[in-house]
Formats: C-alpha cells, structure tokens, sequence
C-alpha cells in the first residue's frame, strides 16, 4: 500500500476519532457543563493520538526503509564488481534504478508479476526501455538478482509498514477512545500535545542546521586529507588548476571578503543610520509614510539587479573618474570591476537594511526617555546624542553585525562587480574575489566532487560560516553585556 | 500698624508670584483641552493640581514649561508670564526654558546611564560646572537634595535603571533639581511608587519648596493636603477653583470641587 493511501487511512481514522471522542464525551453527562474540559477537546484529543504516532511512525519509516535495504542488498553484491566505495554506491544505484524499473514496468502491465523471478538479464535493458527507464549498460546477473531482493525486500518492508502503521493508528485510537469520559482531563492532554508539537518544530530547525554543518564538516575533513591545512589556512596564492598542482591559499579570498564588506559597511552603516535618525525622529509622519516604503523597495531589489548596476553603471563610471585619462587623471582603476565598485553597490545594498532595523530600534526607545531629556532642557540633537543612541545603541550594533554577515555572505554583486582575480593587494581599485565567489566558481562546471579543486568549496563554506556564526556571537556579547550594564 | 502689615503682605505675594496664567487655551486638534485657565502660582510654596482624569492637569502642566512644544497637534494660546517675561514670546528659546522650569514625570525615566551620568546630564548641557571637581560636588549635592545620597554614594558607577522604583523617581527629582532650576513641576511623581518611596518624596517635596515653586499633579487628595498650601481643582478643562489647601478641602465655593473631593465625582 503507498504511503498515501496509508496516510488518507489514519486521516479518515483521526476524523472519524474527532467526531466520536466528542460524542462520547458529549453522551457521558447528562449536562455539557459537567465535562471536564469543552467537547471539542475530547474530540482533538482522540484525533490527536489516531493521527500523531502513526503519522510520525510512517514518516521515519518512509525515511529508513530505503536505507536499510540498501544496506541489506548491498551484501548480496559480489566485491568482483567493485573496487572502490566510489563504483560500490555506482553499482548500488544501477540496482535501485532496475528495481524501480521493474516495479514501473510491472505498473504499466509490460510484466505480471509472476515473470519477475524468470526474467533473463540480458533482456532487461530492452523491456525496461520499452517502458521508459533507460539504463546505461547492460544489466549483469548479480545486478539483476540484487535488484530483485531489493524489491522483495522493500515490498515486504511496505507490507510490515502497513500493518504497523494502521496497528498504531487504531490503537491509539482505541487508547484515546475508550479513556474518553466526563473527568479526563482532555483540555490538559490537548495543551501537551501541542507543546510536543511545537517542540518538535523546533527540534527539526535545530537539527536541519546542524545536518548542514556536518556535511560541511565532513566534506572539509576529507579536504583537508587531501590538501595541507596550513597552506590552506596561510597560503598567500590561490590558483587552482583543476589538472593538479593547484595552490588554495583562502587568505586572498578572505582579505578580499574582508575589504569589501569593510567598504559596503562604511557605505552603509553612517547613511542607514543617519536615515533612521531623520525618518524616526525628525521626519513629519507625511514624509516618514512616503520614504519609509521607498527605502523597503530598495531592500526588495534582487542582488543581481545591484551586480548589474554594478557591471554597468557603477564600474564605468568609478574608471571615468579614477582611471587612465580619468576626470583625476590618477589612473589608479585598471577596469571597471574593482573593489570598490563591488563595496560601493553592496553598501547601497545594506542602507535599507541598516536604517529599517535601526529605525524599528529608535522607535522603540521610549518617549519617557526624551520627555525626561527635553525636560532638562536638552535639545534634539542632545537628546538624540546622549540619549537615544546610547539606548538603541545595543540594537543598533546588532543590526550593523548582521548587515556585515549579509556583506560577507554576499555573492553575486562581488561575482559582477569585483571580478574574479584573488589577490591581496591594498589598493581598493583592483579587482579582487571573494570567498562566496569562489565557492561558486570551484563548485560550476564539470568538477570532480573528488578533488581537492572542488572540496576547497566545503571548507571556504566552513570557513565562511564560522566567521559569520563568531561575528554573530561576538553581536549578541555586546549586546548582552551592555544590557547587563543598563537594565 | 494693623495696614502696614496687609499691604506688605500684599506686596510679598505680588513679588512672589512665579507663574501667572492668563486666559490660556490649549487645544490638541480639534479637542479644546485647556479652557480659560487663570492662575498665580507663587514662589516657594508647593502647589497641587486635582482633579478627575483627562481634566487636563498634565496638558497644563506642561505648558508651563512648553513640553507640549514637542506634540505637533498641540497648540497653546493665551499668556503664560514666568517672573513677567512671557514664556511662548518668540525670543524665547523652550529648551533654556525648561533648564529654568524642570520636570518630573509620572514614570519614573532614568536614562540608560550610570547614576553619576544621570545627574551630570543636565548640568554638562548647561555647562553649569568648570571642572570635575565641581561637577562632582552638583551630583552629590543634587543626590542630597534628592535625598537619595546615602543608598547610592557607594555606587554612582551604576546604572540608574537598577535602582528600585523609588530610588529611580528620586533620582529623577534629583535629576532635576541639578540643573539648578527655579520651578519643578512634578507630574503624579508617587503614582508608581509604594507607600514607603511616597513617603519620602513628599518630604522632599517638602524640603524643595524652601527654595522652589513646586507644582505638583497628584489623584490623591491627602497627598494634595499633606504637601501643598495651593490647590486648583480642573473639571472638564477648566480650573474651577484656586485657593489655600485649607479652604479647598474645608470649605470649598464650588460645588463641583465639593463633590470631587468627597469622592462623589471622579
Ligand atoms: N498627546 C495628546 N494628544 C492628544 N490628546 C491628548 C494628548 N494628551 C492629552 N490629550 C487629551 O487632553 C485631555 C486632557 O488630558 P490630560 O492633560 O492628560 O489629563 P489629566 O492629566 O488631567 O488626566 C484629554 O481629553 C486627553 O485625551
Ligand atoms: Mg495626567
């Protein structure tokens, strides 16, 4: 039975629970208001308990049969076909894909069931392209008696799933059911089971994170045993070459990452301030509903929008002014991709994002603070200065280290607008690349997942998240503190 | 003899008036909140403003230092003459108004800064001290006269918003009473306070009125006749009656003030 037949069963099951468990409830008393706990709590309950346990029994299962029977199946498989782990997992899917196969042709009525034990390997290749499945190279024997136990196996995987799931269904249908009466404390159990809900969505966000940073961490491991570390880590160079000998030095990447978000920060930062100063406390409410929406559009533009005004308006126009034969005549600016066009357009980018939240946080600061300052007969600005800031302050130090983690994090108006050469230099009208930019590059194209050429990616993602995930520590530590100091 | 002293006594009382009120008006919008308002309030006495809620005791307070300047749909009309001078003239600038003319607020607001800060704060705008030394002395001085010293002498470094609800609204009296100010006007300063902290701000208030004209909105009657020797009942906006303490609560002309201040409306 498919899982959403099974599923459409435990829901029939759950509704069917909610309307008995309440008419149960309801038939109990002689009067409604003696009920423990309202009606429909009692139905929720018994839905709660047909539905929960079976449906999360059917989620786990749906998850790890698979990967039990390819366990299973992956010892049927003689070690004359293989030599690595590598053409191990290539075998395993050639199996998967003619088990899927069989099952899809067996759907379309191309074969009975009865013909799969007799079928000749040599013809499975033809029967299962007729039916769509293409397969690379012919199937051997000991694939084909591999693929076979593999559907055995997972058909009565499905069969044991079945009759588990529905089992659990009914019984805690049951459970819930007869346990219904006037003085169970259904409202309480409701109230559990939710709490049990919401603690599970919280789980699965904890656990989702910490599966990608454990792929990462994998992938950054296995990089390393090809690559040393320490040049990695202290390797002034990078220039990979994807035919070997390549050299991975992050510290040009990371010095690149670093100057320009420094750039987009020192962009960003005093004029995204300064906005949220004017449009929270200076600013009449006309002005403040007509440039408040404004300043949101602009943090609504895709950042591929930016990398293009970066390539196209900004680049040029940083050349006409700083280049060779520029309006300066410095010739400091060789092409229109330098650092300073990528930081220019990405602290455009921010402003949005540094004066919304800045602004949300000086709204916040209590009207009695500035009542008790004008009360002194301090001035705006003095208020503002002395007052407002230092109070917002903790907020506001936290919304610049989130713009610095969306500056680091940035990708495509450094692919567009910095260009792509590494290299550490001082000079902010170079061209230089960025960490995420090189992830991408490493990661596009025909790369080896083998290599040491396309592993870097995983340990500049590694790196690059632990400088984000300090950057965020080191935010909520400011704050903490200065909390501490001023609450 | 006998005259002698009743124009001397007449002379006091007109050197003595700090505030006078003259036909004020004030409006939020379209809602006329203030109506003809009249009133003298003198120097070194302690003044209670009562009345029922949303009467417009703190809208008429603050007009006497223009804090209503800082609601854009509040507009004042009418004089209101602080020693003579005219205090909404254009020559006048609110913010050295309200150096002369403090406030204290219903809540307690200490700012995000140390003790020692929140009592410099007013005193470093003004400029009022040359030196450490003497900026020094005007918070110990203030915290004195706010009668809060002793429980925080050992720590000035601390932040003022760790301070109890009582130690918080006397240091905001404190506060105020640094910038060297001739009127404090205080704005339900017990309301969030408990009977103890209430105590001891009354007699502050008590203290402060030898060298200021105090203001003082309060919802309590007996606060009123513990602490001031003037009393203006407001009604609906308007101030229905100004008199001694001791003939308001006594013998009151008014029939409103009567019923308000034996509890019938309120
Ligand atoms: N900031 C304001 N904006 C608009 N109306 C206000 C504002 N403050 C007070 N009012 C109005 O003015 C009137 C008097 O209020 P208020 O002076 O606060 O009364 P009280 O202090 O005596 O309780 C009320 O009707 C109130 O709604
Ligand atoms: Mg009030």
């Amino acid at each position: 039975m498919s899982p959403l037949i099974l599923l459409a069963i435990v829901l029939a099951l759950t509704v069917a629970g909610y309307v008995m468990g309440r008419q149960r409830a309801v038939g109990s008393v002689d009067d409604v208001r003696k009920l423990h706990s309202l009606p429909n709590f009692y139905g929720m309950n018994v839905a709660m308990l047909a539905f929960v346990p079976a449906v999360l029994l059917l989620a786990i299962w749906v998850i790890v049969q698979p990967l039990v029977v390819a366990g299973q199946v992956r010892g049927d498989i003689p070690d004359t076909l293989y030599e690595t782990r590598g053409e191990l997992s290539l075998v395993m899917s050639d199996v998967q894909r003619v088990a899927s196969g069989l099952d899809t042709a067996i759907a379309q009525g191309v074969l009975a069931p009865g013909d799969i034990e007799g079928l000749d390997a040599t013809t499975v290749r033809d029967t299962l392209g007729g039916v769509g499945v293409a397969l690379g190279s012919d199937v051997s024997e000991e694939v084909l008696a591999a693929a076979l136990d593999y559907r055995a196996t997972s058909n009565t995987g499905d069969w044991v799933r079945t009759v588990v799931v529905l089992v659990v269904a009914v019984a805690g249908f049951l459970y819930a059911y007869l346990g219904t009466s006037g003085t169970l404390r259904a409202r309480n159990r409701v109230e559990t089971g939710i709490l049990i809900l919401l603690i599970t969505a919280a789980l699965i966000a904890i656990l989702t994170t910490l599966g990608i940073v454990l792929s990462l961490l994998f992938n950054t491991i296995e990089f390393f045993g090809l690559y040393p570390a320490d040049e990695f880590f202290f390797g002034t160079t990078w220039s990979p070459s994807f035919g070997g000998g390549s050299q991975l030095g992050i510290l040009p990447l990371l010095w690149g990452t670093l100057y320009i978000s420094l750039i987009a920060l020192a962009v960003a930062v005093p004029i995204g301030l300064f906005a949220a100063i004017y449009l929270s406390e200076y600013a009449s409410s006309k002005v403040r509903s007509i440039a408040k929406p404004m300043l949101e559009v602009l943090a609504g533009i895709p950042t591929i929008v930016y990398g293009l005004f970066a390539l196209l308006t900004v680049g040029p126009l940083l050349v006409g002014i700083f280049g060779d034969g520029g309006i300066l005549g410095v010739g400091w600016m060789q092409g229109g991709t330098a650092v300073m066009t990528a930081g220019l357009v990405m602290g455009i980018m921010l402003i949005p994002f540094v004066s919304s939240l800045s602004d949300d946080i000086i709204n916040a600061v209590p009207q009695a603070m500035r009542d008790g300052s004008y009360g002194l007969g301090a001035t705006q600005s003095e208020t503002i200065r002395q007052v407002v800031m230092p109070a917002a302050l903790p907020g506001i130090v936290g919304a610049i280290l989130l713009a610095a983690s969306r500056a680091i994090g940035e990708t495509m108006i450094v692919v567009l607008g910095a260009g792509a050469a590494a290299r550490l230099s001082l000079n902010p009208f170079d061209a230089m690349t960025t960490v995420t930019a090189k992830i991408v590059s490493q990661l596009t194209g025909d790369a080896d997942f083998a290599s040491p050429e396309a592993l870097v990616a995983f340990s500049l993602g590694m790196t690059l998240f632990v400088v984000t995930l300090a950057l965020n520590v080191l935010a909520l530590y400011i704050v903490r503190k200065y909390r501490e100091q001023y609450e | 003899m006998m005259k002698d002293n009743v124009e001397n006594k007449v002379g006091v009382d007109a050197m003595n008036v700090k505030f006078s009120a003259r036909d004020v008006q004030v409006y939020y919008g379209d809602n006329h909140a203030i109506k003809d308002v009249n009133v003298d309030i003198l120097d070194k006495t302690v003044t209670a403003f009562i009345g029922p809620s949303g009467c417009g005791k703190s809208t008429f307070l603050r007009s006497l230092n223009r804090m209503n300047d800082t609601i854009p749909i509040c507009r004042v009309e009418g004089d209101i003459l602080l020693d003579g001078e005219d205090i909404n003239a254009p020559q006048v600038d609110p913010v050295q108004l309200r150096a002369k003319v403090g406030m204290v607020f219903q809540k307690p607001n200490p700012f995000p800064k140390s003790i020692y800060d929140n009592i410099a704060y007013g005193p470093r705008i003004h400029g009022l001290a040359r030196n450490k030394a003497e900026l020094d002395e005007i918070v110990e001085k203030s915290l004195r006269r706010g009668a809060i010293w002793d429980e925080v002498k050992d720590r000035l470094d601390a932040p003022g918003t760790g301070l109890s609800g009582g130690q918080q609204q006397r240091l905001c009296i404190a506060r105020a009473v640094a910038t060297e100010p001739e009127v404090l006007l205080m704005d339900e300063p017990c309301s969030a306070l408990d009977p103890i902290a209430t105590a001891q701000v009354e007699e502050l208030i008590d203290e402060l009125k030898a060298s200021y004209s105090v203001v003082i909105v309060t919802h309590s009657m007996q606060q009123a006749a513990r602490v001031s020797q003037k009393t203006a009942f407001f009604h609906l906006g308007n101030l229905v009656e100004y008199d001694d303490t001791t003939t308001i609560f006594t013998n009151p002309r008014d029939t409103r003030t009567e019923s308000y201040i034996t509890g019938r409306i309120g």
